[in-house]
């Protein structure tokens, strides 16, 4: 539960939405995703160890470098946040149905 | 299989919009939005007030064994029979805060229909804590269940 309300916290700021796009792009090294930004290199650097560190990002050695690049692990649990809301609203709606039916085959 | 109902919600949005098809008339699919009798049987709660009518409000309770577990109230500020109905929506205490939804009730065939809801909150982290619940009382329910299975294995 706590990793995944972190997720949440995670994508709720607008410089780490921002971070998620340019990488999703492509891989890049904290150096050119910090170009991107007015904020100073630590700032980033701290967006992108929350990103990591909720799975969002992950780490690749390149050389004498390391990329980030999207977690493809992370990003599917957002994706799963939206399932049990959708699933609370068809169970409802099946009530509505059945419930509505009943009603109609009395009208007639 | 195509789902029944399928809910849309974009990245980095305050909004989401929650579509479902029904096997009925359009009339009945709004008669349960708007008769106490059928609101109270579809969404399990008691329904203290409910004014239909342009700038209406409601007030709905649910109980679980005597306790209130659950208050939602809203206003409505628009409603066109059949067809639409604009209200806002808030679950009392609870961190989501006041939804703006706008409701279309669409016609498909004489016994089939089509209903849009589009909520607006006060922002996408608003939207987040409403998409968490379910979430969140699902897991708890899980671990309540499992409570109650050691409890009497001790």
């Amino acid at each position: 539960m706590k990793l995944r309300r972190d997720v949440f916290q995670a994508i709720a700021d607008p410089t780490r939405r921002t971070i998620i796009t340019l990488v999703a792009a492509s891989a890049m090294t904290p150096s050119t995703i910090a170009e991107n930004f007015d904020y100073s290199r630590q700032t980033i650097s701290k967006h992108i160890q929350i990103l990591t560190e909720c799975e969002l990002l992950e780490q690749e050695q390149k050389g004498r470098e390391i990329y980030y690049q999207l977690n493809p692990k992370g990003m599917k649990q957002i994706a799963d946040f939206i399932e049990p809301f959708r699933k609370m609203w068809d169970e409802r709606f099946n009530n509505l149905e059945t419930i509505m039916k009943k009603h109609q085959s009395k009208l007639k | 299989m195509e789902q029944k109902t399928n809910i849309n919600a974009l990245e980095g949005k305050q909004d989401l919009t929650i579509t479902r098809e029904f096997d009925l008339p359009v009339e009945l699919v709004y008669k349960a939005y708007t008769e106490a009798e059928f609101i109270a049987q579809w969404m399990g709660t008691n329904v203290l007030k409910l004014e239909n009518r342009n700038h209406g409000s409601f007030e709905f309770e649910t109980s679980y064994e005597g306790n209130v577990m659950f208050k939602a109230n809203g206003t409505i500020h628009k409603l066109i029979p059949n067809q639409e109905m604009v209200r806002t929506f808030e679950m009392e205490n609870m961190p989501v805060g006041v939804q703006l939804e706008f409701l279309n009730f669409e016609k498909v065939t004489e016994d089939k229909s089509k209903l849009t809801i589009q909520i607006i909150y006060k922002s996408e982290k608003h939207r987040a804590e409403q998409l968490k619940l379910p979430f969140s009382y699902g897991l708890n329910m899980a671990h309540n269940k499992l409570e109650e299975v050691l409890s009497i294995q001790q």
